[in-house]
């Protein structure tokens, strides 16, 4: 196939949101047909660029995505399938990305804090932030203010996105903030938070930069912020 | 032509067990027994006593009046003869309705002929105390019914996807229509508006020739309307309690000696004051009734397609009007769709009339109820659906776009469940596939089945802000669908009603 076939077809599959050959994409007919995780291998291996399979197979086709998201075509699973066939790709091309020398848009650690099982809206924002280009560490749920602390030191990880369903367990976030105050990270690291009971005001005073009430908005933060 | 909408086939919810059941068939026997009927129309009187019954003329009354009561045998052999299954046509064949009393197909239709047209606009009110807050609210207006409305309704009623069937909502009450013309022009602003199944009842015995007339263009000739009923007819042949009507008693002579097109028997006792407000009192009664009526179309023509039309009601006790909306409406109501399905005839019901005057959440809780507990009686078709509102006094458009709302999400509810060997298997193979992922999300495999229309869709006319917007959004979706173009019959068939059919209003012609 040729270079810009294939780029062609990662584009058309992600905008499909099919990770691998076994899914189904928005429209009939590309069952069983190579996806993203085949083409972006197939695409290795005929030496194209991680960089132009990131950028002109991946990432850009998001931009489709997204309109299509915006006039109503698509729904969020629609939307989350697309951000996942660029995870699933992101995953392949990030140890040819390193050696080549592009960075990622940055470390994002995110979690649900300590005594909350809660995840799916975590996830989501998980899913999205990958879509886009994040380097995700997704700690997952019920998580010690001492381990999101550890991580973020770890990863030297510039943001984190913390995440809480009561009312209970939110106030666990505080104690994560305040570790990163003693901890020295707190100025380079910018924390997000959200889940249903949270608020900006809530935000405000833990001291939190920012309150997010989706993923989007968490992906409109960053890009403000970059 | 095998095509038909899909009606909804539900599991039907049965408020009365078998032994229950059979104490009101034979409660309803033993009413038809002792007393009997107060028959005022000699035809149906001897047509009866020629079959069995007693029959004998009161001295009192000073309208002719025959006392007649009925050997059970003569109700139960004729009920065998009606037909369990019906077909209702319609302009487009694709709109025809198959109704089988042995099988629980739920169709929803609008209905019946009340006198006021609301019309609703949204008007900007700013706050007393803020007027900085400024609210959109919806102003009522009554208009009288008239022919042109009933040609909008006709259409509205098109355009609602869940809508099955067409019983005029309002009625036409224009200074040049009376009633030696009125038939013929409900029927004509009916059916050059509407593709889907016309019934109604007659006003006058004499139009029925020109009716047919009417339909039997419309249809092709006489055969294609015999093969496609495209309209058919409601009888109201007693007025509770127990007396039967000369006048309806002729019409359902001619309507079943001359047409042969399907009928629906109907009867409304209002618990309380036309029937016993108790629940085995109130559905003996108006079963006794609709089975009289059923029994004389079978002695005048077996075989009679007929439907068994129940719309048992309740009165308020503060002012003896019809309650709507109300658990005993239910469960009469549910009480009749039962007893049909026991006789094998297809089940009239009715479902969502509000006691409210204009919509909002009274009008929403109380024809929801309705609409849904009706649905799973497995009554087949169920008529007032649609729009009705102040007991059954108002018709309101955009009442109807909200209902159509409410019947469309209450028959995907009833949908029948798929569960089987397929579906187990994709659920355990998708769970599998799933637990292999980080985020262990369900999110895509949702697409398929929201695209396949699985999946229902949200409420369409939710409010995402603290303000109520229901009623704007209705409105706004009701402007869409009344600007789409209108299926009206074409114009040779048009020339030649109007050249065949005396009394239409030249303005209903201009119109299409």
């Amino acid at each position: 196939m040729e270079t810009q076939e294939l780029l062609d077809r990662i584009a058309i599959n992600v905008v499909q949101g099919r990770v691998e050959a076994e899914d189904e994409g928005f429209d009939e007919g590309f069952e069983n047909q190579p996806a993203v995780i085949e083409l972006v291998e197939e695409a290795l291996e005929n030496g194209i660029s991680p960089s132009d399979i990131l950028i002109k197979g991946l990432t850009s086709s998001m931009t489709v995505v997204g309109e299509k998201f915006e006039t109503g075509e698509y729904l969020i699973p629609d939307m989350l399938a697309s951000a996942e066939a660029v995870g699933a790709g992101m995953d392949i091309l990030t140890p040819h990305l390193l050696k080549a020398g592009i960075e990622s848009k940055g470390k994002f650690v995110i979690a649900t804090v300590s005594g909350d099982l809660h995840d799916i809206g975590k996830n989501i924002v998980a899913i999205m932030l990958k879509g886009a280009g994040y380097e995700v560490v997704d700690l997952g749920v019920d998580v010690p203010a001492s381990r999101i602390i550890e991580t973020v030191k770890k990863h030297n990880a510039p943001y984190l996105g913390l995440s809480a369903l009561l009312t209970t367990t939110m106030r666990n976030m505080d104690e994560v903030i305040d570790g990163l105050k003693e901890a020295g990270l707190r100025n380079q690291t910018k924390v997000c938070i959200g889940g249903a009971p949270t608020s900006q005001d809530f935000a405000d005073q833990i001291g939190a930069d920012k309150h997010c009430n989706d993923a989007f908005a968490v992906l409109d933060w960053l890009k403000a912020a970059a | 032509m095998n095509d038909f909408r899909n009606g909804t086939i539900v599991k039907p919810h049965e408020r009365l067990n078998q032994e229950q059941i059979n104490r009101l068939h034979s409660t309803s026997m033993a009413i038809l027994a002792d007393p009997g009927i107060w028959c005022y129309n000699q035809r149906a009187a001897d047509l009866f006593k020629q079959h069995g019954a007693t029959v004998w003329q009161e001295e009192t009354p000073a309208s002719p009046c025959w006392r007649v009561q009925f050997p059970p045998e003569l109700i139960t052999d004729s009920l065998k003869k009606a037909p369990s299954r019906i077909i209702l046509g319609a302009r487009d064949p694709a709109n025809r309705l198959e109704i089988d009393a042995e099988v629980p197909r739920v169709y929803f239709g609008s209905g019946s002929e009340t006198n006021i047209w609301l019309e609703t606009e949204m008007e900007e009110h700013i706050s007393r105390s803020d007027d900085s807050v400024i609210r959109k609210l919806p102003v009522f207006t009554k208009k009288r019914g008239s022919a042109e409305l009933l040609c909008r309704a006709a259409h509205l009623c098109e355009q609602l996807e869940h809508l099955d069937f067409f019983i005029r909502p309002v009625n036409i009450q224009d200074p040049d229509v009376n009633e030696a013309n009125h038939d013929v022009n409900k029927f004509f602003a009916s059916l050059n508006n509407i593709t889907k199944h016309v019934q109604a009842g007659l006003t006058k015995l004499e139009s029925l020739k020109d009716v047919i007339k009417m339909a039997e263009i419309i249809a092709g000739g006489p055969d294609r309307l015999r093969e496609n009923p495209l309209i058919s007819f409601i009888a109201c042949v007693f007025k509770s309690p127990l007396q039967l009507v000369d006048d309806t008693a002729d019409k359902v002579f001619d309507i079943v000696e001359k047409t042969g097109l399907p009928v629906v028997i109907s009867s409304s006792p209002q618990g309380g004051s036309s029937a016993p407000i108790q629940e085995t009192g109130m559905v003996a009664q108006i079963n006794a009734e609709i089975l009289t009526g059923i029994t004389l179309t079978q002695l005048i023509r077996p075989g009679t397609p007929v439907l068994y039309g129940s719309v048992a009601v309740r009165a308020r006790l503060d002012d003896l009007h019809d309650l709507y909306g109300c658990p005993e409406f239910n469960q009469y109501n549910n009480d009749c769709a039962q007893l049909a399905r026991y006789y094998k005839l297809p089940c009239y019901s009715s479902s969502g009339v509000s006691n409210a005057q204009t919509p909002g959440m009274q009008a929403t809780f109380e024809k929801l109820y309705t609409h849904l507990y009706m649905a799973m009686s497995g009554a087949q078709y169920i008529h007032y659906s649609f729009g009705l509102l102040d007991r059954t006094n108002t018709f309101c458009p955009v009442q109807a776009v909200l209902d159509n709302e409410h019947i469309g999400l209450i028959k995907h509810c009833l949908r029948s469940p798929v569960i089987d060997q397929e579906t187990a298997g994709e659920a355990v193979a998708m769970i599998k596939k799933v637990m292999t992922t980080s985020h262990r999300l369900f999110t895509r495999h949702t697409r398929k089945p929201v695209r396949a229309g699985i999946v229902s869709q949200p409420y369409r006319f939710e409010t995402k802000t603290m303000h109520d917007t229901v009623i704007e959004k209705g409105l706004e979706y009701m402007a869409e669908l009344e600007a789409r173009p209108v299926r009206h019959l074409d114009a040779d068939t048009v020339n030649e009603i109007y050249n065949k059919i005396p009394g239409l209003l030249p303005r209903l012609k201009q119109s299409c």
